[in-house]
């Protein structure tokens, strides 16, 4: 190449632009993150390396409640989500179009469409009426909720899947007499698997980061560890607040490379 | 009809019903928990508010949906319009369109940046916009505060490089809420704006060249219109979560700088007026769909112009 190449695409300032817009995304996490290693209860003065917070927020039973909740309900709210978004995927896609269809596609993905806090607010106009009907309070409505706004994100790359599969190893498994159900179950589903795992896990980390409508819906004592994060971020916080949060980040940041990985191996 | 047509008929129609029986699990638990109670809040904002929140079944009014933009006067009784409820409509409008704006300005250059690096290179780039965007949202609005704070890394800086004597109150202001949506949705606005520089045909740009067009005359002239729907796209997703925008106004702005997420929370809550909380969450929603519309409509004709 000339050294004197003309190039095409570079724009002036953009790469300084860029730079910067790195450092600004990375900088407030980068603190969080040091900041949790202080010894010292100050989120400004450094005091030296420590893992005090860390054992302090694994010794807080508050938190390790707030964790096992979190951790239950997003399991249960993927698996019910993965499960019935499989089925809605299969019954929406590799069809010719028929009358419901798309309103069948506007209702999965309504929850992407409405403002968090609006659901949140109708859910708790619906669910404290429930409960006062029927005495019942558990985590069942925070499940509830949680499975119908993680159905469209488990669906989505269901669908993306099966769209990019046509219907002829399906067809070669039936003429050699294999039952629907073996078809489904020896050629669709396997075919579909990358689909699944990346529905499940999208929705699993949805359900985990969610604050608005879990904070309108959880009745008293049914914090997730978001929520018992806002709640403690309204009084002076120590640096234990950022040995929660960096675990969460560790934890989401290795979930989203599994899933950029699981992607592209599939391309 | 013959037989088979009959048949095949048949078969089709056992295929939508098979159809409709897979997908409805999941249409049910969307209708339970998401759609129907929009529903039901929609008849809520016309009933008569309780005395200790909820409200007074099968008493209809229409107070819910005049005190969004209309209060009472105590003394004389008459409607005035209500300063605080448009205030707070004003700046979350106002907020939105400059946290869009604020986005864009870093966004485009940012993303037009990383779709011009080799491919190799741009992947990680892509990662790197893409861990910001997964994590949490409290997690992230949780560091800008460490951030702004007034003994926090930014006021610390700029009293150590001598540029300010104390600490500027950043918390607690619009200015905060800004930063913190700005950086909250600024992946928002990259994603979709590399998604589109990326398919930009660069011979338009060589053509641009060949004809003495200088650098900028390039940028506005050719990229710029070129990738629009980008524009458009990444406006509506950065647009329309700061619109509804909960937990940065409550842990950034605090209580003198609400946005409508704020209101309506309040109502539910120490206002005890449901009916007015939920006419103010519909009309919230009225906003986004209409900023969706004007996408939609958009996107139509771009799509159009294509063609």
């Amino acid at each position: 190449m000339r050294k004197n190449h003309f190039d095409l695409r570079a724009q002036p300032g953009f790469g300084l632009i860029t730079l910067f817009t790195f450092f600004a995304l990375y900088l407030p996490i980068a603190a969080l993150v040091v900041y949790a290693f202080n010894a010292s209860e100050s989120l400004s003065v450094w005091g030296g390396f420590s893992t005090r917070w860390f054992v302090s927020a694994w010794n807080n039973d508050a938190v390790q409640d707030a964790s096992i909740r979190s951790i239950v309900i997003a399991l249960w709210a993927s698996t019910l989500a993965t499960l019935t978004a499989t089925m809605a995927a299969l019954a929406t896609t590799r069809t010719r179009p028929y009358r419901g269809l798309t309103f069948k596609y506007a209702l999965i993905n309504q929850p992407l469409m409405v403002p968090e806090i609006v659901t949140a607010v109708a859910l708790l106009i619906v669910f404290s009426r429930i409960k006062v009907w029927t005495g019942y309070s558990g985590l069942g409505y925070l499940v509830l909720a949680h499975t119908a706004f993680c159905i469209p994100f488990a669906y989505l790359p269901i669908r993306a899947r099966l769209e990019g599969m046509d219907l002829t190893l399906e067809r070669a498994a039936a003429d050699l007499y294999a039952t629907p159900w073996q078809t489904f179950r020896r050629v669709t589903l396997p075919l579909l698997r990358p689909g699944i795992i990346a529905g499940f896990m999208l929705s699993f980390v949805i359900s985990l980061d969610d604050v608005v409508i879990t904070e309108f819906v959880k009745s008293g004592g049914q914090d997730t560890l978001p929520t018992y994060m806002l709640g403690q971020l309204r009084r002076e916080t120590t640096p234990e607040i950022n040995a929660i949060a960096t675990v969460f980040l560790a934890l989401s940041v290795v979930l989203v490379m599994i899933f950029f990985f699981i992607n592209r191996k599939r391309e | 009809m013959s037989g088979a047509q009959k048949a095949a008929r048949a078969a089709e129609s056992r295929d939508i019903r098979n159809r409709w029986l897979l997908s409805a699990p999941a249409l049910l638990i969307v209708i339970v928990a998401a759609v129907g109670p929009l529903f039901v809040m929609l008849l809520y904002s016309f009933m008569v508010k309780g005395d200790y929140g909820d409200v007074k079944f099968g008493q209809f009014s229409l107070d819910g949906w005049s005190s969004v933009l209309f209060q009472r006067d105590i003394f004389d009784d008459t409607l005035g319009l209500a300063d605080a409820h448009l205030a707070i409509i004003w700046r979350s409008i106002k907020l939105s369109f400059l946290t869009t704006l604020f986005t864009a300005i870093l966004g485009f250059p940012t993303a037009y940046f990383i779709a011009t690096r080799p491919a190799k290179t741009r992947e990680i780039w892509v990662f790197l916009v893409t861990i910001p965007f997964w994590t949490n949202l409290l997690i992230r609005t949780f560091a800008m505060q460490q951030v702004i704070r007034n003994e926090g890394l930014l006021n610390n800086a700029l009293v150590w490089l001598g540029i300010i004597d104390s600490p500027l109150q950043i918390m607690y202001t619009d200015t905060a809420n800004l930063l913190g949506m700005t950086y909250v949705y600024l992946p928002l606005m990259v994603l979709p704006l590399y998604a589109s520089i990326e398919k930009l045909d660069f011979r338009l740009v060589e053509a641009g060249y060949d004809l003495y067009a200088n650098r900028l005359q390039v940028l506005r002239r050719i990229v710029l219109p070129l990738v629009s729907p980008g524009i458009v796209a990444g406006s509506i997703l950065v647009f329309i979560p700061s619109l509804g925008a909960y937990v940065i106004p409550r842990v950034l702005g605090g209580g003198k700088n609400m946005m409508l997420g704020n209101l309506i929370e309040l109502q539910f809550g120490a206002g005890r007026n449901w009916p007015l909380g939920a006419a103010i969450s519909i009309t919230l929603m009225a906003l986004v769909m209409i900023a969706l519309l004007i996408y939609v409509r958009n996107a139509a004709r771009s799509g159009a112009g294509h063609a």
